[in-house]
């Protein structure tokens, strides 16, 4: 056991799936046409992103031609807001400002985003969360006025799991667009929510909503967004007219179809829910028993999180040294702390939720997935105590 | 997230020097809880020598922080006051063959927990 690597950083990536990369092998070798020509090997490569925009729109309830495929999630954030903001600075009048609201826990593509057009002179709020990692419905109401043109928020955070009442936003927006000649977007970055919860979009009331393919099983490299029929918004990649004229480029084939299958298999029963929490609950209590001085952040309600992310703090150990600690037992986490990115900072998300800055340091992120087991978990909880201890001997905590 | 070399692993994973000294001549400290690294050094001195006789570290920080704090009680034991303040932050990079260019702050901290130390016992 201990020679063998267990993965606990889903929401990292996830594996491909075997069937689906069975699906995508013929793009990548003989079906090499480009979807544009119109000649037979073309029709083959375009034939199979109908296909594959088909069967996403099943998964979302909506149209296909309500759906773009892109490069990645954080690519669809971009397009979501920037593409939004750039179509709508093009109808205003003179004098008329642009206005968004977010959260201070989104992910960097949506917050870096609005961070960098902030310095263009759009206003943005970023709404606090609660220790539970959720934002407050009545701050978001009292923030939205006449002028506010997109709301983004994301379905399940990345990091703690928390998971917003995006139903309820939903509802909130599409009731304040009734009375406004000019109506507040919805955008929603659904990458984390997409293996279990509702993601129909009719249902959500959302205009805009993200997905990635390789945290649900497919290759990475393809992220989607989709486009509710009448919002306004502008190409940021110009070129050809693939993808609805939204986003030049010959298209990734291969990735395309493997989203597509990949979406199709999607099953977010709450049988399969039940089963992660099962192994969820094992994974806090076996922690919160064996570790001392040991937290879960976030919200414990079932219904406000995920069933497969957990996000502990352990007092007296900072979770860099923790990762690195545990890799070498053949154990893959990650760290909520931004210590080893450029910032050098503590996770905006855990210091948004009001944690300490040597708490937020101090936080791991398990996540799990499709092939986790009680064996794996059973490992992590033998193996963490005596890897805390450790650090704690050298930290003197 | 930075692979780290052999040494650093080294120096992370068996450090030498972590732990109190009882009844130390003097404590060094360096950092704050914002960059999430917390060091504190224990020194014995010879008086009359003026020699490091002793020296432990205790730190809270990331692996290399780790790695760097035992590197520098490597190079400061058994040196004088003067030898040990002129240990630079390169010479703890280079000790454990190069430090990835994020973490080299952490050579900064233990070499600013030490100066620390020897500046208080002056």
């Amino acid at each position: 056991m201990s020679k063998s690597r267990i993965y606990l950083d889903y929401a990292a990536t996830t594996p491909l799936d075997a069937g689906v990369l069975k699906k995508m092998m013929p793009y990548l070798t003989d079906k090499y046409g480009n979807p544009s020509s119109i000649h037979k090997f073309g029709q083959e490569g375009s034939s199979a992103i109908d296909e594959a925009r088909k069967k996403v729109a099943r998964f979302l309830n909506c149209k296909p031609m309500e759906i773009v495929f892109t490069g990645s999630a954080s690519e669809s954030d971009n397009l979501a807001i920037r593409g939004l903001i750039k179509a709508l600075k093009h109808k205003k009048q003179a004098g008329e400002r642009i206005h968004i609201i977010t959260s201070k826990i989104e992910h960097k593509a949506v917050l870096e985003t609005c961070r960098d057009l902030e310095k263009e002179g759009i206003r943005i709020t970023y709404l606090p969360v609660g220790p539970d990692g959720l934002i407050n419905l009545d701050d978001l109401r009292a923030e939205i006025t006449p002028e506010t043109d997109l709301v983004s928020i994301m379905y399940a955070n990345n990091e703690i799991g928390s998971v917003q009442s995006i139903k309820k936003i939903g509802k909130i927006i599409s009731e304040i667009n009734k009375n406004e000649e000019h109506p507040t977007y919805f955008h929603v970055d659904a990458v984390q929510a997409a293996n279990w919860l509702d993601c129909r979009v009719d249902d959500l009331k959302v205009d805009l909503l993200t997905l990635s393919a390789h945290k649900i099983y497919g290759p990475k490299g393809v992220g989607i967004l989709y486009i509710k029929e009448g919002t306004p918004i502008a190409s940021l990649i110009t070129g050809g007219s693939h993808e609805w004229k939204l986003r030049a480029g010959t298209e990734n084939v291969a990735g395309i179809v493997g989203i597509g299958e990949v979406i199709a298999k999607i099953r977010n029963t709450k049988a399969e829910i039940r089963k992660m929490e099962i192994l969820r609950n094992k994974l806090v209590d076996g922690v919160l028993e064996n570790v001392q001085g040991s937290k879960v952040n976030g919200s414990k309600r079932p219904e406000e999180r995920l069933p497969n992310i957990v996000n502990f703090s352990f007092l007296g150990v900072e979770g860099e040294s923790l990762v690195i600690a545990l890799n070498e037992e053949g154990i893959a986490v990650s760290t909520g702390s931004a210590c080893t990115s450029t910032s050098l900072m503590p996770s905006h998300v855990l210091i948004a939720m009001g944690l300490p800055e040597l708490d937020a340091h101090s936080s791991l992120r398990v996540s799990m997935g499709r092939y986790t087991t009680v064996k794996e978990i059973d490992y992590f909880i033998k193996i963490l105590p005596r890897v805390v201890e450790k650090l704690r001997k050298i930290s003197g905590r | 997230m930075p692979i780290y070399n052999k040494q650093i692993m080294q120096h992370f994973t068996n450090p030498k020097f972590f732990g109190k000294i009882n009844n130390p001549d003097v404590i060094g400290k360096a950092g704050n809880p914002r960059c999430g690294d917390l060091l504190t050094l224990y020194l014995k001195i010879d008086e009359k020598s003026r020699r490091i006789k002793g020296i432990k570290f205790e730190t809270l920080g990331c692996a290399s922080a780790i790695a760097s704090s035992d590197m520098i009680c490597k190079l400061a034991k058994g040196k004088t006051l003067e030898q040990a303040l002129k240990i630079d932050f390169q010479d703890v990079s280079d000790e454990l063959g190069t430090l990835p260019p994020l973490k080299i702050h952490c050579a900064q901290l233990v070499t600013e927990a030490l100066s620390d130390a020897i500046n208080k016992y002056k």
